[in-house]
């Protein structure tokens, strides 16, 4: 049997090029440092789901020329504007994108984490997403008259990738109120989790932990990975580190601007 | 700053806090500073109600089911009003959050929808929020419709657009006739300027009143206490507004 920890580039040696990845938008925990050492070992063609939106991460990925396609509601680093990599090779056309919003990639997950093929929701006939979603169905609802539904397929990842305040050395991950990371879990495949720290014991075992707590059945590896999230925030733990992002921004607006700073930040490793 | 010392922003958070009344949870998206002021203010001002939640803050997040809860909460009719904004927002209330020119090969693309597609039609009042008034933001017809202002009888709709709040104006939107109606300008703009700059048609009375401004105690509120919770949130902004300096996220 594999051991469950492993150093952060062993635990992301579980995505393989071609697969598709789910990951968690900034207040939910953004694995970056295993996302560096992912574009560091070259990884290709990945499906990137963003649950619902995403930030640096999406927009490193797609600049490194690591994803295929991108399924998303948005790809935003708030106040400073659209993600500049994204934007540029939505304009240019190359990459694949699944526009979507936020709730339907919500309820996607939802469908997979249930076993089910689809999931109904509300709202979004009318809008011009349906136009490029033709993978989007409505039906009329079988049990009233004269009722329009959106039906989204299931979105069931290969590989569920964020980050996390702890875990145990069984591979039980605590999450807290992050609730979009369990989803991840059970629609995905396989879970790979970085984390601050790791306990001892047994998460399970402590009813107050266990129900924020995602079992390590569904859990293939953990890497421990200090302040993981860097650049971005860890909820309450760490704040985003803006002037390190505005640099991002600044460099990342040309193609030639983001290899200085891939190089930099990125294809060196980051001074501890 | 203007000339009895209230600024621009102050005036729009005053005419936000005014379409709160009454309300019993207010959901806050990101980037959304002013609209955020003005739920903390009514807060403030109700002795604790309205709800006011905020996704992105551990502190103000009042889900604990991860980022569903929100989109759940809405389609359950719990949340009475969000605040939505667009790249591009028309005559009709509809809004694009998604792309300028052709949607394969955009001129300039946008974030994303995030969860305007569905919240649009869900929550009983949206507030349009737009800090720029201009020909290029406020159009004719959008290039993509990410969320459209009005539905046919058929489609399940509970809520849509109440207003769009500018820098220069307050627009109410007729539902019935997919119209905005120019409700005030805010003090120190003209109707002229607002017909000039404002790319869509749109109603308007007889006489246009001037914007209220927000009270004295709301104004103290907003920048004895308020401003400091904002800058936690929204460091750039309270920088630039209120002069605070930038301090370590809550």
């Amino acid at each position: 049997m594999t051991e469950i920890l492993r150093p952060p580039e062993a635990a992301v040696a579980v995505i393989e090029d071609g697969m598709t990845v789910v990951v968690p938008p900034d207040y939910s925990g953004v694995a970056m440092e295993a996302t560096r050492a992912l574009i560091r070992r070259g990884v290709r063609n990945l499906h990137l789901v963003t649950l619902p939106a995403s930030s640096l991460q999406a927009d490193l990925l797609i600049g490194a020329g690591a994803l295929a396609s991108i399924e998303t509601s948005a790809v935003s680093l708030g106040e400073m504007g659209a993600g500049p990599r994204f934007a540029a090779a939505v304009a240019a056309g190359t990459i694949a994108l699944k526009d979507a919003t936020c709730p339907a990639l919500h309820a996607a997950v939802q469908a997979a984490e249930k076993g089910v093929p689809f999931m109904p929701l509300r709202g979004v006939i009318g809008s011009d997403l349906l136009k490029v979603r033709p993978d989007w169905k409505v039906i009329e609802n079988p049990f009233a008259a004269d009722d329009p539904i959106l039906l989204v397929p299931a979105i069931r990842p290969d590989v569920a990738l964020f980050h996390a305040p702890f875990a145990d050395r069984h591979g039980n991950v605590w999450i807290g109120r992050r609730r979009e990371l369990v989803t991840m879990a059970h629609a995905s495949v396989r879970t790979i989790a970085t984390v601050e720290e790791i306990r001892d014991g047994n998460l399970l075992e402590d009813e107050i932990l266990a129900g924020a707590t995602i079992p390590a059945f569904y859990v293939e590896a953990v890497a421990v990975a200090k302040h993981g999230t860097w650049p971005l925030k860890f909820g309450d733990r760490f704040a985003e580190d803006t002037a390190h992002l505005r640099e991002y921004m600044r460099l990342a607006a040309t193609e030639e601007g983001f290899r200085q700073y891939l190089d930099l930040h990125v294809l060196r490793r980051r001074a501890a | 700053m203007s000339a009895d010392g209230i600024k621009p922003e102050e005036v729009l958070i005053g005419v936000v806090l005014r379409l709160l009344e009454g309300t019993r949870h207010v959901a806050i998206g990101a980037n959304s500073p002013m609209p955020a002021a003005a739920a903390f203010l009514a807060q403030r001002l109700g002795g604790g109600r309205p709800h006011v939640s905020l996704q992105q803050s551990p502190k103000h997040n009042l889900f604990t089911d991860g980022g569903r809860e929100l989109f759940d909460a809405a389609g359950q009719g719990r949340i009475d009003v969000f605040f939505l904004s667009g790249a591009q927002i028309d005559g009709h209330g509809n809004i694009n959050l998604v792309a300028i020119g052709d949607y394969a090969r955009p001129k300039v693309r946008f974030p994303g929808s995030f969860g305007s597609a569905y919240l649009y039609f869900v929550v009983p009042r949206v507030i349009l929020f737009r800090t720029e008034h201009s020909r290029r933001t406020l159009v004719p017809q959008v290039d993509f419709v990410s969320a459209p202002g009005v539905s046919p009888p058929n489609v399940y709709r509970r809520g849509g657009p109440v207003a769009l709040v500018t820098p220069l104006c307050h627009f109410a939107f007729d539902k019935s006739r997919a119209r905005f109606r120019l409700e005030s300008v805010h003090p120190g703009h003209t109707v002229e300027e607002v017909l000039d700059v404002t790319g869509f048609e749109f109603d308007r009375p007889a006489a246009v009143p001037v914007t209220p401004l927000p009270s004295l105690e709301a104004l103290y509120l907003l920048r004895e206490t308020v401003a400091q919770e904002l800058s936690a949130l929204y460091p750039h902004f309270a920088e630039r507004v209120f002069g605070l300096a930038p301090r370590a996220a809550e």
